[in-house]
């Protein structure tokens, strides 16, 4: 046995440990480096560039945190960042409180329940802007089909996303008609991996259904739920696709998140410096929210 | 002018060339071909790069290309992304200082002075004076004036040539003005009169459509304000003049007609959605860019066809002005192909591609050459609007640096006023925040 390699190292010394990791951590220095490349280096660069008056096509020059103090006083940030955060509650809780109820649904047997899960994935397979652009079709107040199906029930007809009112509760509409599959894949793998004993007990001891649901299946699949909350809040925050095509940010700015406010200044204006610093405040908010969810999610683990 | 020219055998030789390449051309040959002596196959065996706008112009000119390669010899790697992805990437190459295209665009109404201020595109004028470079039959003085003074920059420079030319104008429905026994209206007043007498919301017919969307608006509101023969900026005094009481008169018109005669949701739109509720026979009028004729006459797309009124802008309280934007096409100053590269932009702004671009209503032609042909199946009185909308065309946008951040904060200021706004707070107030922007980029 000590003859093979495999013996060798069990008899290996803690200096030839040494050895052994100094050798091979020479094989881990590419991931390394293209991981600073990719990661760092990006960053870095990002920080540098926040510090300076910096537009495409002229020079630069260091301001300090002039771009922040900037970013500090306009109202139009902060509005985007209010806008941000209103647009991300809704198409976290909605899609999980709909995707909840659809995992339960079709964790139960009934028959064609193979197909009928197909058909509710369908609207997470498609592509963000196509999805975009029908959808878009569908919310014109004059031909779109949503008024006319508003109609069919004497509904009046509204405005969606041509009101300053209803924009963002019409973009969190396309989302949830997105994203809410997803949710209920998370949550129907939760489900699947519940034991059975606890629901055998219930039955027992003549438990309802809603207590079923509210005393077992809730806090053990809250882990999935808290996961699938942190997928969607993520998704949520960057979400800029179906805003830039549906509503661009309009009316004047009122759906305008700091997506859209990031973009404008980068792309349109060519003020990258500024931009840059938009972006770091945009990733502070980003991994504050991430660590929230995260605390939670360490609260509801299983014990 | 070269030493072969001034020979008397040569010259011969060259009508001869000329009469048989003439004639060749009238027989079987595409007109393309009918340049005389010249010798379109000196960068034989080239490749070129061209990165334009998807338009109807650049279908044009890729439904041809292959004439072009034919003719030069010259082979041409095309590219056409929307608007913004093309200007985006344009910007973000030229920055770069090595652009990947040979021949690209410039939207003169946007991009004129930034252009100008980072020299990216070769000034033309020394190829255009070269006989070796230029056809003879490449006709200068052909083109429209107003396109040739959007080409020139304020150095003499002339960094483009023109490829299109848009006239905001006033499309109206004919059959909806007849049922209310009204002709096309002449004034600004008229034009109100018109969209309250046709406006019946009840019934979904409305009195005028146009674009609302931030940033899009802007050009709306700015082609009102000629009517008071006014700009947004005034160059000479660097001084913005876009809270004047004619420019808050203009902008109370804009809300007017938006707020009382425009269909709900008329906020979030841009040319698109404008296009769309006009075509189908609901809208009285609209105010937009000229080339809207084809969508408008096109039976699959259009429920108006034949019933389509093209109006040349009412006059204004002080004036009758047309606003212009057009497109310029040019060579990268970085460019490794330049004659390659000036040969296909010769070809484009020649006088057989621009007969095709009106004739086949793809486009508002640069030359005046176009406007004469017979063969021209667009529609005869969209063609009449373009040529008066010419002798009346001043520039819609003003000629600064920064006219994406003026649509944009101009923009909001705009879709304010449909929730109720006050035209004269909101502009000034537009006007005070974009001060500093402008300021910025002048110094810079």
């Amino acid at each position: 046995m000590s003859g093979s390699p495999a013996g060798r190292a069990l008899d290996a010394t803690p200096a030839m440990h040494e050895t052994h990791h100094r050798r091979y951590l020479r094989f881990a220095w590419p991931a390394l480096a293209v991981s600073l490349a990719v990661i760092l280096f990006p960053w870095l660069f990002t920080l540098f560039m926040s510090v300076q008056d910096w537009k495409v096509g002229q020079d630069h020059a260091f301001t300090g945190l002039e771009n922040y103090l900037l970013l500090a006083r306009d109202q139009r940030f902060r509005e985007a960042i209010l806008h941000t955060l209103w647009f991300t509650l809704l198409a976290v809780l909605l899609p999980v409180v709909f995707g909840t109820a659809a995992a339960v649904i079709f964790h139960q047997r009934f028959p064609l329940r193979g197909f009928f899960r197909g058909i509710f994935m369908m609207p997470m397979m498609a592509t963000p802007v196509a999805i975009a652009v029908v959808w878009t079709m569908m919310f014109n107040p004059q031909i779109g089909v949503l008024n006319y199906l508003l109609s069919l029930v004497g509904i009046a007809p509204q405005m969606w996303v041509f009101h300053q009112d209803t924009v963002i509760p019409s973009l969190v509409l396309v989302e949830v008609w997105q994203w809410t599959p997803l949710v209920m894949l998370i949550v129907l793998g939760g489900l699947s991996a519940l034991p059975t004993e606890p629901y055998e007990s219930a039955i027992i001891d003549g438990a309802g259904w809603w207590q079923m649901f509210r005393h077992i299946t809730y806090p053990l699949v809250l882990p999935f739920i808290i996961v699938a909350a942190i997928v969607r809040g993520i998704d949520a925050l960057k979400a800029f696709d179906t805003i830039f095509v549906i509503s661009q940010g309009g009316p004047g700015t009122a759906s305008e998140t700091i997506n859209m406010y990031l973009y404008l200044q980068a792309f349109a204006f060519y003020k990258v410096g500024f931009a840059s610093a938009v972006v770091v405040v945009f990733f502070v908010l980003i991994l504050a929210l991430t660590l929230v969810l995260l605390w939670m999610r360490e609260r509801t683990k299983w014990t | 002018m070269s030493k072969q020219r001034n020979d008397p055998d040569s010259l011969d030789r060259r009508r001869l060339l000329q009469g048989g390449a003439a004639f060749a051309a009238e027989l079987w040959l595409p007109p393309v071909f009918a340049q005389g002596s010249f010798d379109w196959k000196k960068f034989k065996g080239e490749k070129i790069e061209v990165y334009l706008v998807k338009s109807p112009r650049a279908d044009l000119l890729t439904k041809y290309q292959k004439e072009f390669e034919d003719m030069t010899g010259i082979t041409v790697g095309f590219e056409a992304p929307p608007e913004q992805q093309q200007r985006q990437k344009q910007v973000i190459d030229f920055t770069s200082g090595k652009p990947g295209f040979d021949v690209t665009s410039t939207a003169w109404h946007v991009q004129k002075r930034l252009f100008a201020k980072g020299k990216w595109l070769e000034d033309l004028r020394p190829m255009i004076a070269d006989p070796t470079l230029t056809s003879p039959d490449f006709d200068m003085p052909d083109f429209l004036k107003a396109g040739m003074t959007y080409s020139t920059q304020a150095d003499g420079r002339v960094d483009s040539l023109p490829l299109n030319i848009d006239y905001f104008m006033l499309y109206w429905n004919k059959q909806l003005f007849a049922d209310k026994g009204l002709k096309e209206p002449q004034t600004y007043d008229e034009m109100v009169a018109a969209a309250k007498a046709i406006h019946d919301p009840k019934n979904g017919v409305y009195g005028f459509v146009n674009r609302g969307l931030k940033n899009a608006n802007v050009v709306t509101w700015t082609a009102l304000l000629l009517g008071w023969d006014q700009l947004t900026y005034d160059p000479k005094q660097q001084k913005l003049l876009t809270d004047t009481p004619d420019a808050i008169a203009a902008a109370a018109l804009y809300k007017q007609l938006n707020t009382e005669f425009a269909p709900p949701g008329v906020i979030g739109f841009n040319w698109m959605e404008s296009l769309s509720a006009f075509s189908q026979g609901k809208v009285g009028m609209w105010i937009d860019g000229v080339g809207w004729a084809p969508p408008l006459e096109d039976p699959t797309k259009s429920k108006i066809v034949g019933k389509v009124g093209y109006g040349v802008m009412p006059r204004g309280p002080k004036a009758r002005k047309a606003a212009v934007y057009g497109d310029g096409i040019g060579v990268a100053s970085t460019s490794k192909k330049k004659g390659p590269a000036w040969f296909y932009v010769q070809w484009a702004t020649g006088k057989v591609i621009q007969a095709r671009m009106l004739g086949e209503g793809m486009g508002s032609g640069v030359r005046q050459s176009s406007y004469q042909s017979k063969d021209i199946k667009a529609n005869r009185e969209w063609i009449n609007c373009m040529v008066e909308s010419a002798k009346i065309g001043v520039p819609g946008l003003p000629e600064i640096i920064p006219v994406t951040e003026f649509r944009d904060v101009f923009g909001i200021a705009l879709t304010n006023m449909f929730a109720g706004a006050d035209p004269a707070t909101e502009l000034k107030k537009a006007t005070i925040e974009f001060q500093p922007i402008l300021d910025k980029s002048e110094k810079t």
